[in-house]
C-alpha cells in the first residue's frame, strides 16, 4: 500500500540523515566544504519552511500587511527571540500576540 | 563542586527531561496539528500514527501532510523528507565527538531519536564541562520525553481533526513557526547566518508558486550557497560550528560551580 511505502521510505531517508555521522564522525573526516555548507543547512531550512507559513497564511495570495496577524506575531516573535534568547518565551509571546492581534484586528473591522 | 561527584543514571535522565520542558511545550500544539493536518490531508489515522512512531521528524511529517495531500508521488515527498531533515547531519556531526565510548545499542536508538529540540538541549548539556560519564542518559532522557509526548500528541490531534475541521483557525499552526524562530535565534548570531536566512527566506516566498514544495528546496540550497559565500567574503564573521544554547537550567548551569 501507498502508505506503508511512503512511512518506510521517510523513516529510512530520517535515520539516514541522523545516525550514519554519529558513527563515522571520529573515524572518518569530512571534507571542509561540506562541514562548511552543513552549518548553514539548519538556518537555511528552518527560515524557507517559516517564511511562506507567516506571508501566505491563509491562500496564494501574499499578505504584506498589518491586517495579517502571522506576520505581526512573527516580527514580535523574532524579536522576544532576538532579544531573550529563550525559546520557550519566545514560543508564548508569539502564540498570544497571534491571537490578541487577530481579536484587534476583528474589532477594528466590526 | 559536590555536584559533580552526584551525577546518577537517574539524574542525568531526568535533568534531561526537565530541560526538554520548555521544548516541549512548543512540540505539544505542534503535534496536535500534525495529527489535525494528517487527516484532513487524507493520511489514515494509523498511517499518520505511523510517521509519528517510526519517522519522528515533525517539519518534515507537517510538509509530508501537505505534499501528500496536494497528490504528490511517494518518491517526491521522500526526498523532501531527505532535503527538510539533513539538518540532522549537522547535529549528529556536531554531537558525534561526545559519543565515540558509547556501543551501538545506545548509538541507533539516540540516533533515531535525534530531534531539533534534543540536540539544543544536549549539545548544552555537553558544553557544561563537569566530569559527569553519564550524559548520553541526559540525552536519552531528552530523548524519550520528546517521543512520548510526540505519540501522544498526534494521537490528540488524530482525535481533535475529527472534531475541528480547520485547526489552523485556532492559531495552532503558529506553534511551529514560533519554535523555529525561538531556534533560529540561537543559530543566526552573524553576518553570514544573517545572510543565508535572509537569502533562504526571500527565495522561499519568490518560489513559493512551485508544485510539490520545489520552493522549499530551492530555497534551501540558495540559502546555503548565499551563507558559504558570505562567509568567504567576511572571513572575520565565522559561524560556530555548534551554538550552545540557554535553556532555563543551562542558564542555571552557569551559575553553578
Amino acid at each position: 500500500m501507498n502508505e506503508v511505502l511512503l512511512v518506510a521510505g521517510m523513516a529510512l531517508v530520517t535515520f539516514a540523515a541522523r545516525y550514519p555521522l554519529l558513527v563515522l564522525v571520529g573515524k572518518l573526516q569530512l571534507p571542509q566544504p561540506v562541514l562548511r555548507a552543513l552549518k548553514f543547512v539548519p538556518i537555511a531550512v528552518l527560515t524557507a519552511i517559516i517564511t511562506p507559513a507567516i506571508i501566505f497564511p491563509r491562500s496564494n495570495r501574499p499578505e504584506f500587511a498589518l491586517s495579517n496577524e502571522y506576520l505581526v506575531a512573527a516580527i514580535v516573535a523574532a524579536l522576544v527571540a532576538w532579544r531573550s534568547r529563550n525559546v520557550l518565551l519566545t514560543i508564548v509571546v508569539g502564540m498570544l500576540m497571534l491571537l490578541a492581534w487577530r481579536w484587534i484586528m476583528a474589532l477594528v473591522h466590526m | 563542586m559536590t555536584l559533580q561527584h552526584t551525577f546518577t543514571r537517574w539524574t542525568e535522565f531526568w535533568a534531561g527531561v526537565r530541560d526538554t520542558f520548555p521544548l516541549v511545550v512548543g512540540a505539544v500544539p505542534f503535534g496536535i496539528i500534525f495529527g489535525a493536518l494528517a487527516v484532513t490531508s487524507g493520511i489514515s489515522p494509523s498511517g499518520a500514527l505511523a510517521m509519528s512512531a517510526f519517522v519522528f521528524a515533525g517539519s518534515a511529517q507537517f510538509v509530508a501532510a501537505g505534499l501528500f495531500a496536494g497528490g504528490a508521488p511517494v518518491l517526491v515527498i521522500v526526498l523532501t523528507t531527505l532535503v527538510v531533515n539533513l539538518r540532522h547531519t549537522l547535529y549528529a556531526t556536531a554531537l558525534a565527538p561526545h559519543m565515540k565510548h558509547l556501543p551501538q545499542r545506545w548509538l541507533i536508538p539516540l540516533g533515531f531519536w535525534l530531534t531539533d529540540e534534543s540536540f539544543v538541549v544536549v549539545s548544552a548539556r555537553h558544553t557544561r564541562n563537569d566530569a559527569s560519564p553519564l550524559k548520553h542518559w541526559y540525552f536519552l532522557g531528552s530523548a524519550i520525553f520528546m517521543y512520548t509526548n510526540w505519540q501522544l500528541c498526534t494521537l490528540i490531534g488524530i482525535l481533535v481533526g475529527r472534531a475541528i475541521p480547520n485547526p489552523a483557525a485556532w492559531g495552532l499552526d503558529f506553534a511551529a513557526v514560533v519554535t523555529f524562530i525561538g531556534m533560529l535565534s540561537q543559530f543566526v548570531r552573524n553576518k553570514p547566518a544573517l545572510v543565508s536566512a535572509g537569502v533562504a527566506g526571500l527565495c522561499a516566498l519568490l518560489a513559493h508558486g512551485l508544485p510539490n514544495q520545489l520552493g522549499l528546496l530551492v530555497a534551501a540550497a540558495l540559502g546555503i550557497a548565499a551563507g558559504m559565500l558570505s562567509e568567504a567574503l567576511f572571513p572575520g564573521e565565522q559561524v560556530k560550528p555548534v551554538n550552545p544554547v540557554q535553556t532555563t537550567s543551562a542558564a542555571q548551569a552557569k551559575e553553578a560551580p
